[in-house]
């Protein structure tokens, strides 16, 4: 019983990282309908950033702010200055330039700051609680994780559902013609939507450093758990990739723990594979009509 | 049809002109492969591998419309099928190959049937976890998949009548430019069928396809099953060329970078295809020794081969949206007349072949 409520509480927090990232994917997907394979990438540069001033003798705190800060920018600038020429064309073209950018930018972190994954501070104490003299699997930096990334879901659907902004961000996502002729400038929607999310990655990269080491490859498993969690909830949901997170994270969680680690992706491809056989567009997807 | 045309008339005839084309090439690829060094052979086997995978899946993301980032895995397939057959119940090696083709054949029905039902990134997120998770099989079953050090079989060797200093990367430059020659064959003709238009008409306009009595689900499934059974077929000729099947040679990246050879060679185009294979054989070589031309400190001496790729994949896209075989078809002036099936289809509906 103890194993089970250990694996349940480490599958909330991996699942809160992943829902983050999730979260990152879908923002993008709803503003210029792409994948970004190079979230995973972006993140990883933001976290560096944080740990090049935490290092430089800043505090906790600060690296965060300026981790999220330089995901904002980062982000608004890969949209203006990659993804804007590519936005018409044929959508593979968007996933190599995406793709292309991955590459690039663990080339430069390597270049930078080498390859030899190092260490990174967690925010809180990662020994588990202790509950009635046996120590739980669940760190007060694991509620840390699971209360900063709750947050900042609410913070987004606050942002989409009561301000103009965001009223505007899904106009210009639902359909960009409409919109602009009612005079909401689209581009720019895009571009925030993709700053956006480069906020949301850096806030999971600095939550998952602690856990799993900073190095230019490291957030590649992330990313990718992130991608099936955004398409199991739903790529144009941001509930649906909370939702997908937390699911994904248990249910990895409870394979690794009682079936071996090496079976957890193989475990992704099964939920994914059943989840969309049910519903071919994700868990919290609405049914759309089809027309000639 | 006029009597002094009739040459023309054979020429419109698929058949007679993919069995010309797979003649001439054949016999190119024999002169080539007996002028080159064993390593440029070795490159040349590499090359129609490539070229084999590349092909199914320009198929099925050109003319099918539909996405995988699931090919390495099918490749996988492929090779551990040939490695088991060889290694461990001595099959020849054509029997192995063939046996490699049935088995992603089989394997990619139901996942074709899954991806049938799916669009754009929920495919893409499907094909991606089975990139990801179906090589980890071989870490769960040590005992038949040999874990992570994976299976090795012993190299093919040339048949006597080639004579005693025949060389083995000739031999195996052979064996896979076969497999590709075969491949192009058979899809050629198979772009040319009715299954091709049926693929076409269900990508441009799946309702008004499905009206015109084309069933829908049924042609994508067969689109992704025919690209897996060119995955399983490049498969077990890396099986043969590296003489080793592990999970190590078929990760994420693999499948990844055989969907950047599709995409910059020119999507739909079976010609784009060998472009993607050429960019695939020769580009990390081309970044390795660019990098290793100048003297860097060691940090960036050994990433900038990686930086090198991601400026070209980026500046690809940039500058040439709809690939290498799209831009000598645009240069050439030909775009108007006669555009590569699906290089720019999806956008351009109007200037399909079949619709002039």
């Amino acid at each position: 019983m103890t194993r089970f409520l250990d694996l349940t509480l480490s599958g909330i927090s991996t699942g809160a990282i992943y829902a983050a990232v999730a979260l990152a994917l879908v923002l993008i997907w709803r503003a210029t309908r792409i994948v970004n394979f190079a979230q995973g990438a972006m993140l990883m540069i933001t976290t560096f950033i944080a740990s090049a001033v935490i290092n430089a003798g800043a505090s906790y705190v600060v690296g965060f702010i300026v981790a999220l800060l330089s995901g904002l920018v980062f982000g608004a600038v890969v949209e203006r200055v990659l993804i804007r020429p590519v936005e018409g064309a044929p959508p593979l073209n968007a996933v190599i330039v995406t793709l292309g950018l991955y590459t690039l930018l663990v080339a430069v972190a390597g270049m930078i700051w080498g390859n030899q994954p190092r260490a990174f501070p967690a925010a809180f104490s990662l020994r588990g609680y202790t509950v009635g003299g046996t120590t739980l699997l669940f760190s007060p930096n694991d509620t840390f994780i699971v209360v900063v990334v709750l947050v900042v879901a609410a913070l987004l659907a606050l942002l989409f559902r009561k301000t103009s902004l965001g009223l505007q961000m899904r106009a210009a996502a639902f359909t960009p013609e409409i919109a602009r002729l009612l005079g909401t400038r689209v581009g720019r929607m895009f571009t925030l939507g993709w700053a956006l999310a480069a906020v949301a990655g850096a806030v999971a990269g600095v939550l998952v450093a602690p856990s799993v080491f900073l190095g230019p490859n490291d957030f590649d498993p992330i990313l990718i758990s992130g991608f099936v969690a955004a398409v199991l909830g739903g790529l144009d949901s941001p509930p649906g990739a909370v939702v997908g997170g937390i699911v994904l994270g248990l249910a990895l969680s409870y394979v690794s723990g009682y079936e071996g680690s090496s079976l957890a992706p193989l475990a992704a491809l099964v939920i994914l594979v059943v989840v969309l056989m049910i519903r071919p567009g994700g868990l919290f997807s609405a049914a759309r009509e089809r027309r000639v | 049809m006029r009597p002094g045309r009739r040459l023309r008339g054979a020429w419109d005839v698929t058949l007679v002109r993919s069995l010309l084309v797979i003649v001439v090439l054949g016999l190119i690829l024999y002169v080539l492969s007996g002028a080159i060094t064993q390593y440029r052979n070795t490159q040349l086997a590499t090359g129609a591998y490539y070229f084999a995978v590349l092909a199914g899946l320009t198929v099925l993301a050109g003319l099918g419309g539909k996405i995988s980032l699931g090919q390495g895995a099918l490749m996988a397939v492929g090779a551990y099928t040939v490695a088991l057959l060889v290694g461990n119940e001595h099959w020849p090696l054509a029997a192995a190959l063939a046996a490699a083709v049935l088995v992603s054949l089989i394997i990619g029905i139901p996942i074709g049937a899954a991806a049938s039902r799916l669009h754009g990134p929920y495919l893409a997120g499907v094909t991606l976890a089975l990139a990801v998770g179906l090589p980890a099989l071989a870490d769960k079953f040590p005992a038949t998949f040999g874990g992570e050090n994976g299976l090795v079989i012993n190299p093919p060797t040339p048949p006597s009548w080639l004579g005693g200093n025949f060389s083995l990367e000739r031999w195996e430059a052979w064996i896979c430019c076969a497999g590709a020659l075969i491949v192009l064959f058979v899809l050629y003709n198979l772009v040319h069928s009715g299954l091709g238009r049926s693929l076409r008409a269900v990508r441009d306009d799946s309702i008004a396809a499905s009206l015109c009595g084309v069933r829908e689900g049924r042609t994508q499934t067969l689109a992704f099953v025919i690209s897996a059974g060119c995955a399983g077929l490049g498969g077990g000729l890396l099986t043969v060329v590296d003489q080793l099947a592990q999970p190590g040679a078929f990760p994420l990246q693999l499948s990844l970078s055989l969907l950047v050879g599709v995409v910059i060679g020119g999507l739909g185009s079976l010609t784009g295809a060998v472009w993607g294979a050429a960019l695939l054989v020769f580009l990390p070589n081309w970044t390795n020794d660019l990098a290793r031309s100048v003297s860097l400190s060691t940090k960036v001496a050994f990433n900038l081969p990686l930086a090198i790729y991601g400026v070209v994949l980026i500046a690809a896209m940039l500058l040439w949206p709809t690939g290498i075989q799209g831009g000598l078809w645009s240069l050439a002036g030909l775009a108007r007349r006669r555009l590569p099936p699906g290089a720019l289809g999806r956008f351009r509906p109007d200037a399909h072949p079949d619709q002039r």
